[in-house]
């Protein structure tokens, strides 16, 4: 029974044509959503556009204008030690919290998983309840630190520029501490037991196991890990613009929170993107920095 | 049906010729067996046939038909991997009838078939159960079934019993034999190794560095070695080899080096005339040397001192220094021998090969 | 290993992991207790005599009642797990078949392919929020689940495809090969062998999708107008909130009840999601 090919059907045996066919539905939504809101948002910051008026080409007077506004250059501050203290606190205390999870104990499976609520939970609704919690006049804080005799009188949580951020910045931190603990976690697992031990019976110190064979071996994750934290953190929205809304006295913006001030706020649309846009440079760097990490290991 | 041609196959990766310009006529019904060491070219060839390597040039034709541009699915064959690649979601029987489905045939001439390999494999008892309820030999059975099942014109076999354990192993390649036997289906297997090829095989293909070194019936690869390579990959152990340079006294060809100093026979002698004063290379199977007794006089003997002693109950395997080189030797297992021992071998006259110095071809 | 005195196991495991469950879980309790709590109890300044703020002994369905009774909670419901189940699917079918062809097939450009869609991995929402209005409102998509539905995919995609790389990587080739040496096509053996396969890794991809789309929220707030279209997250923002009054209960009330459905989900497929996580953090 000789077989002619029948070349109509057969045109996705052809690799080639098959990828194209299978990527064109990844392509298409990406072009349209994120690739051309990039070309859209660039064009955009050059103009003076605001809603219903289409704008003129201005150059870089919004770029000029942003870096003349001293808002601006707070939500730049802000972002940078937002960022920074959070990922400081979410690195150790999740490490911390990942080997504690590394051990064996009753009801593991059970606390691992109530661990990553925070994470699971959308983010704006746990937010309110800190916002409540942080309430200047009915604060569940305020009336422990009262009963366990640290303070006199109450603190006014978000009414306080600095308050505010270490508040903002409290919560950032609830919220990450599981996303470090879980994915650790993970890194520590493929670690065999076996080394640690060894190094025991070479006489190593609890702590200098930690330093020279758990550390070093969960280098590679905790990279990756602190990376992406540091992309989602610095383009974070969600808990300033619930917890604050940039307020006390514009004291407590981000780069994210400030473009939607300008950009949907008050309208000024070209502007908006231009704030949103700065941060493009610095998550670029980021990017660059893990893939190139990436390609590092991957090489090994 | 089921005879394949290969015309002038060749195959590159980028800069890496892998595959040399292969022509092979498989007959129909013909059990055929790539052997050689890994990277030499035998399971990219069986993967061409199979379609899932594209050619770089040539011609594979399947039944007179030339099918280079037929993806796999048209080519009407089945394969065995090393892995046996059974798909894990679906059980034996589904693993076994998946290939009838595709091809769209009857509900129960699907089920008759799927029934009928399961009772010659001995596996109708699984049939419901999942690959990784199995074990290594069962699996192996049910990816024979699944092969079976279809009638393909060709059988194609990579590798697939290097993931057994060594008795079992021996078993299912016996099993392999009955089965071709029995079906009398055009089998193409891929294997390294040699004891599988000499047994499986009605003609062997020895392959290295993408080159078709000889092919030819087993006892053939064995008895009249085209070259150096062939020599020693098959048999185990493995041929003896010895640089010697020919010389002639008295009329008589003489082979010499550090150790030895023989005279040649006079067949292997007639073939060397032209050699005389030039380096060619000496080998000789090991279950070719005995210990030279009284009656040994006119075959060519050597000296030897014995370095390690293997007992395997059914032979004796010595490891000796000859000269500046080692030899071994498969010998009776009722000689008393001991490590140190000095000991005077024998060759089978008849069973001398020589080999050209430079070229490694067969003199 | 041998751990040593009790006292060392209190000190080293349990205290601390105790903090941490109060620090992590303690903001769940409030919400719960808050929601429960009648309105006369809520609003008792902190340094109240005789005020216990973690329990109540008249718990109120009231603040429940007022979100589905006097708010448009339900609708809001409705349109988030629309919008999540609908973008999820779409961001795994796009996912499932970029993954397949970036870690099984050798085309041209498939390196560069791939990095492009790591990349946009990266990509926040924040960074293209403006634009993107502007483009949906183009599209004659503003406030419309749809504006969601299709922007969604742009986060969920390149996270799906990114995991089921590394899904479809372990699966040996050779199960696909023997299927197109079994007579399917390549498309069939991708269908009936390799995805099948997969499903472990399709789960995890899907529930993570699904958590992070019940989640988003600046797209949501952004693109959306009209209260009956509102996800969840930005129906509890703007329309429990008037002007500068929190009503809290109800807040927490939905804040609790927006957080269930995640919740239930993530139950089922804790070890999925888990896989996921890890899984998305892999380089």
């Amino acid at each position: 029974m000789p077989q002619a090919p029948r070349p109509r059907l057969r045109l996705l045996e052809d690799e080639r044509w098959l990828a194209l066919v299978l990527l064109v539905p990844t392509m298409v939504l990406l072009g349209m959503f994120i690739a051309y809101p990039f070309v859209r948002g660039i064009l955009l910051s050059v103009t003076n556009s605001r809603v219903g008026v289409p704008g003129e080409f201005v150059g870089l007077a919004n770029f000029y204008k942003i870096f003349n506004d001293g808002i601006f250059r707070t939500s730049v501050y802000n972002t940078f030690v937002y960022t920074g203290v959070t990922t400081v606190f979410k690195l150790s205390l999740g490490l911390w919290l990942a080997m504690l999870l590394n051990r064996n104990f009753r009801g593991k499976a059970f606390t691992r998983a109530f661990i990553l609520l925070p994470f699971i939970i959308p983010t704006v609704l746990s937010t309110f309840a800190w916002k409540w919690m942080f309430d200047p006049t009915f604060s569940v804080l305020n009336w422990l630190l009262y009963h366990f005799g640290l303070i006199t009188g109450r603190i006014n949580w978000l009414g306080d520029p600095d308050l505010a951020m270490i508040s903002i910045i409290i919560v950032n931190i609830w919220r990450g501490v599981p996303f470090f603990a879980i994915s650790l976690l993970a890194g520590l697992q493929t670690i065999s037991p076996e080394l640690n031990e060894a190094a025991a019976i070479d006489g190593a110190r609890p702590w200098q196991r930690f330093w020279h064979i758990t550390w070093p071996l969960l280098l590679p994750v905790t990279m990756v890990v602190v990376l992406f934290s540091v992309i989602q953190t610095f383009a974070d929205f969600q808990i300033v613009y619930v917890m604050t809304g940039g307020g006390p006295a514009n004291a407590t913006h981000l780069f994210a929170t400030y473009a939607y001030q300008i950009g949907i706020g008050t309208g000024l649309l070209s502007e908006g993107a231009a704030i949103s846009l700065a941060m493009f440079p610095i998550l670029f760097l980021v990017v660059i920095i893990q893939l190139l990490y990436i390609r590092r290991v991957e090489v090994r | 049906m089921g005879q394949v041609v290969l015309k002038g196959i060749n195959k590159f990766y980028d800069s890496v010729h892998a595959v040399v310009d292969v022509n092979l006529q498989i007959r129909d019904k013909e059990f055929v067996v790539f052997v050689g060491p890994s990277g030499c070219g035998k399971t990219t060839t069986l993967r061409m046939i199979a379609g899932l390597e594209a050619i770089s040039s040539g011609d594979i034709s399947i039944d007179g038909n030339v099918v280079n541009d037929l993806a796999p699915m048209d080519r009407d064959i089945a394969m065995v991997f090393q892995n046996y690649a059974l798909y894990p979601h679906m059980s034996v029987y589904d693993n076994m009838a998946f290939g009838l489905k595709m091809r769209k045939f009857e509900k129960a001439e699907i089920d008759k078939r799927v029934r009928e390999a399961a009772d010659i494999l001995g596996i109708g008892d699984y049939l419901k159960r999942k690959p990784r309820q199995l074990s290594g030999g069962q699996r192996q059975r049910v990816a024979l079934g699944r092969a079976i099942v279809r009638h393909p014109r060709v059988f194609l076999f990579d590798e697939p019993l290097s993931n057994l354990d060594a008795k079992l192993r021996v078993q299912m390649r016996v099993e392999l034999k009955k089965l071709h036997l029995r079906l009398g289906t055009t089998a193409i297997y891929v294997t390294h190794d040699q004891v599988e090829a000499m047994t499986l095989g009605d003609r062997v293909v020895v392959m290295k560095d993408g080159l078709v070194q000889q092919v030819g019936e087993p006892l053939e690869l064995y008895n009249q070695p085209a070259n150096k390579f062939v020599a020693g990959f098959i048999g185990s152990p493995a041929m003896n080899f010895a640089n010697v340079t020919v010389t002639e006294a008295n009329g008589s060809l003489l082979a010499e080096n550090s150790g030895l100093r023989i005279k040649l026979p006079d067949e292997t002698a007639q073939r060397l005339r032209g050699h005389v004063g030039r380096e060619v290379t000496l080998g000789v199977r090991p279950e070719d040397l005995t210990v030279a007794g009284a009656a040994d006089a006119d075959r060519p003997c050597f000296d030897a001192v014995i370095e390690v002693v293997e007992q395997l109950g059914s032979e004796i395997l010595l490891d000796m220094k000859v000269g500046d080189g080692v030899m071994v030797a498969s010998i009776e297992p009722t000689v008393r021998v001991k490590v140190r021992d000095k000991l005077r071998l024998a060759m089978r006259p008849s069973r001398l090969h020589v080999f050209d110095a430079k070229t490694e071809t067969a003199i | 290993m041998i751990e040593g005195a009790i006292w060392r196991k209190w000190v080293f495991f349990y205290a601390p992991m105790g903090l941490f469950l109060l620090f992590l879980l303690f903001p769940f309790y409030w919400m719960v207790i808050t929601s429960v709590r009648p309105d006369g109890e809520l609003y008792r300044p902190w340094n109240a005599i005789n005020y216990n703020p973690f329990w109540t002994w008249k718990p109120t369905l009231d603040h429940v009642r007022y979100l589905f009774e006097e708010t448009l909670f339900a609708s809001w419901l409705w349109n988030t797990m629309f919008i999540a189940l609908m973008s999820t699917a779409i961001s795994l079918v796009c996912g499932v078949f970029a993954g397949y062809a970036l870690s099984r097939l050798n085309f041209p450009f498939a390196g560069s392919l791939g990095t492009g869609i790591f990349i946009t991995y990266l990509v926040p929402q924040t960074l293209l929020f403006i634009p993107l209005a502007e483009i949906v409102r183009n599209y004659r998509l503003g406030d419309t689940p749809w504006s969601l539905i299709l922007t969604y995919p742009t986060f969920l995609i390149p996270f799906c495809t990114w995991l089921m790389m590394g899904y479809f990587k372990a699966v040996p080739k050779e199960l696909e090969e023997c299927a197109r040496i079994d007579g399917a096509s390549r498309w069939q053996a991708m269908l009936y062998i390799i995805i099948p396969v997969a499903i472990p890794g399709i789960l995890s991809a899907g529930i993570f999708a699904f958590t992070l789309s019940w989640n988003e929220f600046i797209y949501a707030l952004v693109f959306l107008s009209s209260p009956e279209q509102k996800t969840v997250p930005v129906g509890v923002t703007s329309e429990l909130i008037r002007g500068d009054v929190f009503f809290w209960g109800p807040l927490m009330a939905g804040a609790l009840l927006g957080s269930i459905p995640v919740a239930i989900a993530y139950s089922f497929f804790v070890e999925h999601y888990v896989a996921g996580l890890t899984g998305s953090v892999k380089g």
